[in-house]
């Protein structure tokens, strides 16, 4: 147990393993996935670094308020490429998790990961993220320090830096928190991993007013990492051994390595300003929607009925009396009133 | 033989009631004394929310706006489900507002400055962000930058739309990266935040202005209370995540109030864009 959990386990299958058994009702079978992303056992990034990583020397802090746990990022040998790698830390116990507040970054997280990749680019080095968070952490400090301009600045930083850069989600993808350091040229998934815009019991609060149909709302979402290929927002999966990556962590981390270097070597390749424009066309290019092409008939109030005339006849009169009313004329007062929520 | 009234059906959707109760101050407002003033309280000053179409006719001089893409409309994805049917929800809200979904962006003049400007619509779905609206921020960006024109967006949105799932969170990068472009070419991107302006929405483009502005006492933030609640057991402080709270915080540059907008604007517009007829240096921009 011990073993495993440091990554020291012996198991090595030498064929690849079946996947874990599929529970038959779709529901069953990603919520099990979303289990298995969340596993305590898991191995998280640290542990992973280690297997993937010759050398790995952490770096601290943001510059501008404090080192967030739930972050963690340095300079790493990749089986003889420098590298800089940055991911989610969750901690494997009740109180590495407190510490590393269960990966739920804040700010200043957000902002260590900014000044990591600008490293990363100073220094012309390609960047490594590991995924692996229930979201940014939804707390009072967070918003105060601005964890919504942090995760912003994050990605747009992602979408400059001419260096490559490789994502990994190696369990929970969990929404912006995820994203901001998941903008990468490439997208691995890790077989179990799942990738939602929410988390499942984020959105069952919302669609289904409780928490408790979180199962539903990842079914619904199609949160699993063989899903999210098929949409296209992940590009490679690489299986887990066993029942999942915590049965044997070394393994998964020796993968990761393979496929990794491989994916380094291929951006590598490319220079800087093609590697930088496939990947803004990567993100343009996500969107499902038809172009209906202009309405057919012009705006209904041009021709409008006896209502509309009255109205317009009117019109002047009410902006002589000095009424701030609608600038355009035809717009506005044919919108129902929008509803104030109380 | 239907019997054709000389009225258009659209008036059925008006609520029957004629008047607003405030939920600032409690006071009944009359519903087109509350259009005359922009649909802000005139006692309290409490701003209610309002369509993207009211919000263009607020700030654009009259006729100047020119809508693009009014036809792209989402495909569902993931062809969710959650109590109806994604593609319900769609018609539903296409039918009560007479849009295809939350966004409109085109070009008009606001004070004579020829500007790209989007605005979300909290009446559709909520204003959240999925396919049509982040490709609608993002085609507002790229056509600032074709035009040489600024960018003003009008936020007022919930969020990423998660009836899209990850194809909504990603908007959030195409839209941040179109920012990205507009901001390498030196041209100025103002962020107005409405009441709502949270989740995705917040943590992209709206975040992201050269300047932000902000509507009195809108709610911005990450976390909704909701989302909060569900996922750590901490429910959020009141008074909570407001336009004043990120603009104390250093988040929010001005906190304008709705009758103040578009003359706030002009005159941000009249230093970081003046139009080539202010000056000969009306040219050299920065960056």
């Amino acid at each position: 147990m011990v073993d495993r959990l440091l990554g020291r386990s012996k198991e090595r299958p030498a064929t690849p393993v079946p996947a874990p058994e599929t529970p038959a009702d779709p529901r069953d079978a990603v919520w099990a996935r979303v289990l298995l992303a969340r596993n305590a056992r898991r191995p998280h990034t640290l542990e992973l670094v280690a297997g993937i990583a010759d050398s790995f020397a952490e770096l601290h802090g943001d510059r501008l308020f404090g080192d967030d746990g739930a972050i963690v990022g340095g300079l790493a040998r990749i089986d003889g490429r420098r590298a800089v790698i940055v991911g989610h830390q969750k901690g494997s116990d009740t109180e590495e998790n407190i510490r590393r507040n269960f990966g739920m970054a804040k700010p200043e997280g957000f902002r260590k990961a900014i000044r990591l990749f600008e490293l990363a680019e100073r220094f012309g080095l390609p960047v490594v993220t590991l995924v692996d968070t229930p979201g940014a952490y939804p707390g009072a400090e967070a918003e105060e320090r601005g964890v919504a301009d942090a995760i912003a600045n994050a990605i747009m930083v992602m979408c400059r830096i001419r260096v490559p850069i490789v994502t990994v989600i190696t369990g929970e993808g969990g929404s912006g928190g995820a994203l901001a350091i998941a903008a990468g040229d490439v997208v691995v998934a890790l077989e179990n991993a799942v990738y939602s815009v929410i988390s499942p019991e984020g959105c069952a609060a919302i669609l289904w007013r409780t928490p408790e149909r979180a199962p539903d709302a990842a079914l619904a979402m199609r949160m699993s990492a063989a899903d999210q290929l098929e949409l296209g927002v992940v590009d490679r999966i690489v299986a887990e051994p066993g029942e999942g990556a915590h049965a044997d962590p070394a393994e998964t981390a020796r993968r990761l390595r393979g496929v990794i270097a491989d994916e380094l070597d291929r951006l590598a390749a490319l220079p800087p300003d093609e590697l930088v424009a496939a990947r803004a066309t990567r993100y343009r290019a996500f969107g499902a929607f038809d172009d209906l092409g202009e309405p057919e008939a012009p705006e209904a109030a041009e021709r409008g009925g006896l209502a509309d005339r009255l109205r317009r006849a009117l019109e002047p009169v009410g902006k002589a009396m000095g009424g701030l009313g609608t600038r355009d004329g035809r717009e506005g007062r044919d919108e129902p009133p929008a509803r104030e929520e109380v | 033989m239907p019997i054709t009234l000389p009225f258009r059906p659209r008036r059925e959707s008006y609520p029957p009631d004629m008047w607003t109760q405030c939920p600032g101050c409690s006071e009944m407002l009359f519903n087109k004394h509350l259009d005359k003033a922009l649909r802000v309280c005139p006692s309290c000053g409490h701003h209610f929310r309002i369509s993207a179409p009211a919000r263009l006719a607020q700030l654009l001089d009259p006729g100047t706006f020119r809508e693009r893409d009014p036809g792209l409309v989402s495909r569902d994805p993931l062809g969710f489900v959650d109590s109806k049917p994604y593609t319900d929800r769609l018609v539903g809200a296409q039918t009560a507002t007479g849009r295809k979904d939350a966004a409109i962006w085109g070009f008009g003049s606001l004070a004579g400055h020829r500007i790209a400007i989007c605005a979300l619509d909290f009446t559709f779905m909520g204003g959240s962000m999925g396919s049509v609206v982040g490709e609608k921020v993002a085609r507002a960006a790229e056509g600032a930058l074709a035009e040489g024109v600024p960018l003003v967006v009008v936020s007022a949105s919930g969020g990423a739309r998660m009836q899209e799932g990850t194809l909504a969170l990603m908007q959030l990068v195409k839209t941040i990266a179109a920012l990205g472009a507009l901001r390498a070419a030196g041209l100025p991107y103002v962020s107005v935040m409405a009441d709502p302006t949270t989740g995705g929405v917040f943590a992209s483009f709206a975040a992201l202005g050269d300047v932000n502005l902000a509507e009195p006492n809108a709610l911005i933030g990450f976390a909704g209370a909701r989302v909060s609640a569900g996922t750590i057991a901490e429910e959020l402080p009141p008074g909570f995540q407001r336009a004043e709270f990120l603009f104390e915080h250093g988040f929010v540059d001005r906190i304008v109030a709705r009758s103040e907008l578009r003359d706030e604007l002009a005159a941000l517009l009249d230093v970081l864009a003046p139009p080539p007829a202010a000056g000969v240096d009306g040219s050299v921009r920065r960056g």
